[in-house]
């Protein structure tokens, strides 16, 4: 695995020490759970959602209830690169 | 002492005018007062619980009225801090309330305070708290389970008369097992997940620990329920759960599930399970061996789905609305987290997550056809008792493999209970007993049938 | 650069990825109102939008509605089982630090429109605006959560002009469906112009330009021209165009690099387990489908072969909703001449003084406030509907005099 890759994908900076022992445990974590392929699922579908809902949907209305004012910006140092 | 009463005792009581709830709530704070520099359950007490006890009336109708419950520090509650045990959120005070703890202040219950748990609910020991571990309050040298660890120890400290936790894939039953409590796990989708800081969507469920199978049925009977704000809670009725407990089980098929007897089983644990297991033979039902798949597949697939999840709902504590930035996250969250940005990346989601989700779909059907021949399945909720100070260090998938016997009834989203059924070197051993989606009255029926003929849950620790 | 040399043995391909922001009353996943337009800063936010911790989204219904007849008004094939899915990336406005969009089941697609092909329309949810100082930027999340149809078109263009008549006749429908105002400097509708250049007959480019933020047809036009010849120029000189971002300058006509585009983004696509997936009837599109107003593309038609007007007079008409309800009153050449000439009407007609159309303006409009707020956030309808208000009083009155009124009153 690329760690400084993956570690750049997920926004979190590692420390070199970190990165090498995460290395190692993600080979042993992989491992574990390579078992997975021992199953044939050749004519199965994945499931992403075990309620069997369908077509949950909200009317479109203002719901004022939840509504937080904050009132101003939030603010990060200038965003170079930017549109 | 008031705080050692059941909850459907405390409302007796309380309803019968034998005390007030202002003195139910000053004994449970006596008791965390006590105990909890030690054991550290609770991160967060209520300053204002004793005013919000003094206005409770005897009179008051309300189904949880006056009762001091403690909430694991993942639901998101108005006036405490909510930090799910993370330095990212430390000091956090919520916007807006869960659903769940709405509904409980609703009914009118008492919120004594914030429970510990493992950061972000990623593991199963508590120790992963960036504010120390809990420790177990039946050997304090042993830790509590988790990740659920706070409201499990507090309730069988007695701190509280009831407590809410959430299970992923195992973090209510695990801790309950360990900490000698009742442990359940409602269906994934009866409970509303609106307000709880998510750590696997797809299976994250809230549920209540307890000191019996009656309070956990009052509380699920308070929580449960459809909730527009979340899309995936379900629309079905809520039942009377609590009404209807003392059912006889005589006729019930149970299936024992023998591929839970794994090799890191001890003897010891093995035997107090099939002595659980006879229990129920005893009471009438019919146990037989249910062949389920071996839960190392539900392994494979529960670390790769949740920590794929996880990576992706943790990706929004950024620092910028609120909390602190990213170099706040200990390393179990920076472990999960880039494990599951690794299976989700180009060129991998195919072999991990993609077919993760198809084994799924396996072990669902697995489950589906085991309860065409069986109304429940029973086995261990745990290969030990709880494990000392330091286990979880040993291992960067401990909470996984911990889980192993739990995460195929959580990914497949069914109803689960832990309740107390022996005691190994003087720990508690929990037996899990699950049903089929929505089966919440049968689960709890049988075990509350299994408690009524036992007295293992009368047991407390000496602290 | 006008006429550079071997001009014609390049073939440009351009292709455009266009979003529509929708007039929905609510956001796409909570109920936060989504008309933002004017709002002060972070007051039209809530822990879904906010991207708060426990926040879920519930999708809205209109919204899903309106996307699936945008792609039926344009031909497409509707998925009849769909779902939404998570795009993993950081970026501060990007409140959850992953965007809930469709991947590869979008809701319509393979569809078509004045010969060029639509690959796909589908549904997802906005991000915060962002806005630059020198040493900090502001985020405003009153956007954040608007909803967002996004139409990829096929990289058929063969120019700006091909382009441009397209992009106008998307407007119309957009705004005939009356789902959105569709309104390039208000942002509520963008286009972003994937372009590059090969020679006719090889495999596509291996580079792509992406040229965005660019609020007018008049400026995507020229900034297309543009980049056409530049890329021109650079093949022409051994050199690979870079893949990336651009800009467009107004002042100078250039387009300029804003983004150096790496690698494509790795956004780690799965399904968004929040929300259940979509299942939809035949009968339930077929529905919908019934409900398309005419299109412009039959107004015209109509126009034409049923009132035998010219082509011409036709694309004038049938791209202004007031002109169009004008001349159906009165379907005669005659009509039509005075409209698209601006010129008054050679016929008896009541002729009603402005000083009493102002009078009656007065009360409708102090009647009426929901659509003078509407009229004041740019929605067109509310002005059809105050005119026609102002009719009912006084009958039949000069439109463009009622129209000059209303924006007077109404400052």
């Amino acid at each position: 695995m690329d760690v400084k890759h993956v570690a750049k994908l997920a926004n979190l900076i590692l420390k070199p020490a970190e990165e090498a022992k995460l290395k190692k445990q993600f080979e042993e974590t992989l491992k574990t759970v390579d078992v997975i392929n021992e199953l044939d699922t050749s004519n199965i579908d994945p499931t992403s959602q075990v309620t069997g809902l369908i077509n949950v949907t909200r009317d479109d209305k203002i719901d004022k209830s939840r509504i937080i004012k904050i009132g101003d910006y939030f603010k990060v140092p200038a965003i170079f690169n930017a549109q | 002492m008031l705080n050692k009463l059941t909850l459907i005792e405390a409302l007796a009581g309380l309803r019968a005018k034998k005390f007030t709830s202002a003195e139910l709530v000053q004994s449970c704070l006596d008791q965390i007062k006590k105990h909890n520099k030690k054991l550290n359950a609770f991160l967060a007490i209520n300053e204002n619980a004793l005013d919000e006890a003094k206005q409770i009336t005897a009179n008051d109708q309300r189904p949880l009225a006056g009762i001091p419950i403690a909430v694991k520090d993942n639901f998101l509650t108005v006036g405490l801090p909510t930090t799910a045990s993370s330095k990212v959120l430390e000091g956090y005070m919520p916007q807006y309330e869960s659903t769940v703890t709405r509904r409980l202040k609703d009914a009118g219950a008492i919120i004594i305070g914030k429970t510990n748990m493992d950061a972000w609910a990623h593991g199963s020991s508590t120790e992963t708290s960036d504010f120390g571990a809990t420790l177990n309050p039946w050997n304090s040298s042993h830790l509590p389970g988790g990740s659920s660890g706070g409201s499990a120890a507090a309730v069988a400290a007695d701190m509280c008369i009831a407590a809410i936790g959430s299970e992923t894939a195992g973090s209510i039953r695990q801790p309950a097992a360990w900490c000698g409590i009742t442990g359940f796990k409602p269906t994934y989708g009866r409970v509303s997940r609106y307000g709880v800081i998510a750590m696997a969507s797809s299976t994250d469920s809230p549920g209540p620990l307890t000191k019996t199978v009656g309070d956990s049925a009052l509380i699920t009977q308070i929580i449960a329920g459809h909730d527009p704000y979340d899309a995936t809670s379900s629309p079905k009725s809520v039942p009377d759960f609590v009404s209807n407990l003392k059912s006889k089980i005589s006729n019930l098929k149970i299936g024992f599930a023998k591929e839970y007897l794994v090799k890191e089983i001890r003897p010891e644990v093995k035997q107090v399970i099939l002595d659980a297991a006879k229990k129920f033979a005893d009471l009438g039902a019919k146990v037989d061996e249910v062949k389920l798949l071996h839960p190392k597949y539900s392994i494979g697939v529960y670390t790769i789905v949740q920590r794929s999840e996880v990576s992706s709902n943790l990706a929004r504590y950024d620092g910028i609305r609120y909390g602190h930035d990213r170099s706040y996250f200990g390393d179990e969250a920076k472990r999960r987290i880039m494990l599951g940005t690794y299976v989700l990346s180009s060129g991998y989601y195919d072999r991990y997550y993609n077919k993760a989700q198809k084994v799924r779909t396996l072990i669902i059907k697995d489950f589906e056809q085991a309860f065409k021949k069986f109304d429940l399945i029973i086995g261990p909720v745990s290969p030990s008792p709880a494990l000392p100070i330091g286990a979880s260090k040993g291992s960067p998938m401990f909470g996984e493999l911990e889980d192993m016997l739990l995460e195929p009834s959580s990914i497949a989203g069914l109803t689960s209970i832990s309740v107390p059924c022996g005691f190994v070197d003087g720990l508690p051993i929990g037996l899990q007993i699950t049903g089929p989606q929505f089966a919440e009255k049968l689960v709890m029926q049988a075990a509350h049938s299994y408690q009524q003929a036992t007295t293992w849950h009368h047991e407390k620790p000496t602290l | 650069m006008k006429n550079p040399p071997f001009k014609q043995l390049w073939q440009t391909v351009l292709g455009f990825e266009v979003h529509i922001e929708l007039e929905t009353s609510s956001k796409m996943f909570c109920g936060c109102p989504a008309d933002h337009f004017g709002a002060s800063p972070n007051t039209q936010v809530c822990p879904v939008c906010l991207g708060l911790p426990g926040a879920l989204p519930v999708p809205n219904a209109r919204a899903i509605e309106w996307c699936i007849k945008l792609g039926l008004a344009m031909g497409c094939q509707v998925n009849l089982f769909s779902k939404f899915d998570r795009k993993n990336y950081f970026y501060p406005d990007l409140p959850k630090g992953y965007q809930i969009t469709q991947y590869d089941i979008p809701f319509c697609h393979d569809g078509e429109l004045l010969g060029h092909k639509i690959k796909r329309v589908h549904l997802e949810e906005d991000t915060a605006k962002l806005q630059h100082q020198e040493n900090m930027t502001l985020i405003d999340f009153n956007r954040s959560g608007v909803p967002l149809v996004e139409v990829v078109t096929e990289a058929d263009f063969k120019d700006s002009g091909d382009s441009d008549v397209f992009l106008k006749e998307l407007q119309q429908i957009i705004r005939a469906l009356g789902i959105s105002s569709a309104d390039m400097e208000k942002g509520s509708m963008r286009l972003e112009a994937n372009i590059s250049v090969r020679h006719p007959g090889e495999p596509l480019p291996k580079y792509k330009v992406e040229v965005k933020n660019v609020n007018s047809f008049r400026f995507i036009k020229k900034a297309i021209d543009y980049e056409v010849a530049r890329q021109i120029q650079l093949l022409e000189s051994g050199q690979t165009p870079v893949q990336e971002t651009r800009g467009f300058k107004e002042a100078t006509g250039e387009t300029v690099s804003q983004r150096v585009k790496e690698e494509a983004h790795d956004y780690r696509y799965f399904p968004e387990p929040d929300i259940p997936p979509l299942q939809f009837t035949k009968q339930q599109i077929e529905s919908w489908r019934s409900e398309l107003p005419v299109l412009p593309v039959q107004v015209r038609q109509e126009l034409i072969t049923k009132h035998h007007l010219s082509p011409q007079y036709a694309v004038i008409i049938s791209s202004d909703q007031v002109m169009y309800a004008e001349f159906l009153k009165n379907p005669t050449q005659n009509m039509a001449d005075a409209l698209v000439n601006k010129r008054p009407l050679k016929t008896v007609s009541p002729s009603v003084p402005e000083l009493k159309i102002r009078y009656v303006a007065k009360h409708v409009i102090a009647a009426n406030p929901k659509a003078v707020a509407d009229l004041k956030s740019g929605k067109q309808q509310a002005l059809f509907f105050l005119i026609g208000q102002i009719k009912k009083e006084i009958g039949e009155i000069n439109i463009k005099m009622a129209q000059k009124v209303i924006d007077e009153l109404v400052q």
